[in-house]
C-alpha cells in the first residue's frame, strides 16, 4: 500500500523531498538511523503534518516539543483508545490495557498497580537491583567481543521484571520472549506468522493465569499478579483484558530501559570528551541517566486518536483522525531544547524531556527506569574504564521500539 | 518580597524570597532548594513539583483544579493537602506560605 504512493525514504533527499511525500514511519528509516533529518524539517516546514497514505493508512504527525506536550494535555480530544501505536489493532485479537483507555478506568487500573513502582517501594528495591548488576558485570567476559545487548541490556531489566511479577526466576527469559512477540510481528522476523505470535502470547497468558490463581488465594502479596489480582478495579478483568496489561507491564519494563541500557554505551563511544567527563566525576551520573533517555528516546511516539475536532499548530484535525507524537523528534527540538543534537552528560534540566510522556499517561515505570540505568552505571565505574563498542549496532526496524539487538563491545577493567 | 518556606522531608528549612508573579515551583528552582524535579517544566504535566501546604495555608492557596487534581490523583503519596507547586502562583497573599516537601516526587 504504502509503496503505491510514498517513495521509499531511504531512497530520496530529505531536505529536497516534496512535504506531502515524508513518511517518517517506513521501518527501513529506523533500522538504518535515517530519520532524523525528516524530523528537523517536518518541525521547520511542516510540525503538524499529514501524510496521506503510508503502512499504517493516513497518520498526523507531531515533531515539535510544544505541540506534543499540548497533545498530551488534551486527553479529552486526543484518545488513547482503541491504541497508542500508530498500527490499529487487529479487529479479531483486541488487547485492552489502561495505557490505551481514557479516564476514568485508565486511571482506576493504573491506580491498582502503580504502588509497586512507586519511589517509596523502589526504596527497598534498590538492594536488589544493584546485587544483581554486580552479578551479571562480575561474569562478563574480559578480553572477547560480546553482545552487550543480549549479556546486559536484556538480562538486566529481564531479572528485574521477575523480580517486579515474583515470576519463577528460572523461566524468566520467556518474559524477554513475550516482550519481543508482544511488539514484533511477522515483518520483524521475531515470529513466522500471526498466529504463531498469538499462540505465542496465549502461552504467556496461561502461565501468568496460574500464578494469578496461586496468588489469588494468599493476601498481602506485593508483586504485580497479587496487585492485580485483589484489587476491586483489575480482579473481574476479562483474560484479553489480563493478557493485555501483562503486555503493557512487560513491554513497558523490558524494551525500554533495555533500549536506553545499549543506547547510552554507544553514546558514550561516540561522544569520547563526555565519557571522558563521566570518569572524572561520576557524580554525573543521575543527571547523565536523564540525557541517556533523552537521547535514546526508546519508544519513539505514542499515538492518539482524534474524538472531536481540534486545530493543532494552525492545522485542523477532525475526529476519527490518527494523531502520532514523535517523541523522538520532540526530544531534538531545538526550540525546547538547547543544542538538542548534542549528547552532553552534564545538560542543564536534563529531566526535561519527552521520553515518559507527559500528562496522565506519563509512564509509570519512569524511577525505576532511572534507578537502574543509576546503579548500573554506578557498577560500571566502579570496574570498567571503558565499555568499548567494536562494531556497527543492529537497530530494530520499527518506529515505536527504537532500540538494537546488538551491540559488539568489549571490556578494559580498571 | 512574599517569603516562602520550604520543609523538606528530613526535616532542613529553606527561608526563600520569591519575586511576585512567579510561582511556588519556580522560586524553589531559583533558590536551588531540591526535591522539586519539575519534569514538564511547569505545565501541571508531570507532577514532579508535588508539595503539601501547611493546613492553616489550604485556604489561601486553594484547592486544585481540574487539571491539576487528573494529576495529582495518580500519586500513591498524595495528601488532602497536596498541591503541584507549579500551580500555586506566588503574591503577597501567600507572603509566609509554608509547604513541605514529599520524600520522593513520583
Amino acid at each position: 500500500m504504502a509503496e503505491a504512493t510514498q517513495p521509499l525514504m531511504i531512497d530520496v533527499d530529505p531536505t529536497t523531498v516534496p512535504l506531502q511525500d515524508i513518511d517518517v514511519s517506513q521501518r527501513e528509516l529506523w533500522e538504518e538511523n535515517k530519520k532524523y533529518p525528516f524530523f528537523k524539517r517536518l518541525r521547520d516546514e511542516a510540525p503538524v503534518h499529514y501524510c496521506k497514505d503510508s503502512e499504517f493508512g493516513p497518520y498526523w504527525s507531531v515533531t515539535r516539543y510544544e505541540d506534543i506536550m499540548e497533545v498530551e494535555q488534551n486527553w479529552d480530544a486526543f484518545s488513547s483508545d482503541p491504541t497508542i501505536v500508530i498500527q490499529d489493532p487487529e479487529e479479531d485479537f483486541e488487547l485492552p490495557m489502561f495505557i490505551a483507555m481514557d479516564p476514568p478506568k485508565h486511571d482506576e487500573q493504573r491506580k491498582t498497580v502503580q504502588g509497586v513502582v512507586a519511589p517509596a517501594n523502589l526504596k527497598n528495591l534498590e538492594g536488589t537491583i544493584r546485587s544483581r548488576v554486580q552479578d551479571i558485570l562480575d561474569s562478563l567476559p574480559i578480553g572477547e567481543t560480546f553482545n552487550w545487548v543480549e549479556k546486559v541490556s536484556i538480562e538486566l531489566t529481564t531479572q528485574m521484571l521477575a523480580t517486579l511479577f515474583d515470576f519463577p526466576f528460572e523461566d524468566r527469559h520467556k518474559l524477554t520472549r513475550w516482550s519481543d512477540v508482544a511488539t514484533g510481528g511477522p515483518e520483524t522476523g521475531i515470529v513466522e506468522s500471526e498466529e504463531q505470535r498469538r499462540e505465542e502470547l496465549y502461552e504467556c497468558l496461561a502461565y501468568f493465569q496460574r500464578l494469578w490463581a496461586e496468588r489469588e488465594e494468599t493476601q498481602g502479596g506485593n508483586d504485580l499478579i497479587s496487585m492485580l489480582a485483589h484489587s476491586e478495579a483489575t480482579k473481574d478483568m476479562d483474560p484479553q483484558e489480563f493478557l493485555g496489561n501483562l503486555v503493557l507491564l512487560i513491554v513497558g519494563g523490558n524494551d525500554t530501559t533495555r533500549n536506553s541500557i545499549t543506547g547510552g554505551v554507544l553514546a558514550l563511544n561516540e561522544n569520547p570528551g563526555e565519557y571522558s567527563k563521566l570518569r572524572n566525576d561520576p557524580s554525573v551520573i543521575p543527571n547523565m541517566v536523564s540525557e541517556i533517555i533523552r537521547w535514546v528516546t526508546p519508544l519513539a511516539h505514542m499515538r492518539r486518536t482524534v474524538i472531536k475536532d481540534y486545530v493543532l499548530g494552525g492545522q485542523q484535525i477532525k475526529a476519527g483522525d490518527k494523531v502520532v507524537m514523535w517523541y523522538a523528534s520532540g526530544n531534538r527540538d531545538e526550540r525546547a531544547i538547547e543544542r538538542p543534537d548534542e549528547f552532553m552528560i552534564d545538560r542543564a534540566r536534563a529531566r526535561q524531556h519527552l521520553s515518559f510522556g507527559f500528562g496522565i499517561h506519563r509512564c509509570m515505570g519512569n524511577r525505576l527506569g532511572e534507578m537502574q540505568l543509576r546503579v548500573l552505571w554506578e557498577e560500571i565505574q566502579k570496574r570498567f574504564h571503558m565499555v568499548e563498542v567494536v562494531g556497527d549496532p543492529v537497530r530494530v526496524p520499527s518506529n515505536f521500539v527504537h532500540g538494537f539487538t546488538e551491540l559488539p563491545v568489549r571490556l578494559h577493567p580498571l | 518580597m512574599p517569603k516562602i518556606t520550604y520543609i523538606e522531608h528530613d526535616g532542613t528549612v529553606h527561608n526563600v524570597d520569591a519575586d511576585v508573579g512567579t510561582t511556588v515551583m519556580n522560586a524553589a528552582l531559583d533558590n536551588l532548594v531540591p526535591g522539586i524535579d519539575a519534569d514538564c517544566g511547569g505545565e501541571c504535566s508531570c507532577a514532579t513539583c508535588h508539595v503539601m501546604v501547611a493546613e492553616e495555608w489550604m485556604p489561601t492557596v486553594g484547592q486544585p483544579s481540574e487539571a491539576e487534581e487528573s494529576m495529582l490523583d495518580l500519586n500513591p503519596e498524595r495528601q488532602s493537602n497536596s498541591r503541584l507547586s507549579c500551580q500555586i502562583p506566588v503574591s503577597e497573599q501567600v507572603d509566609g506560605l509554608v509547604v513541605q516537601l514529599p520524600e520522593f516526587q513520583f
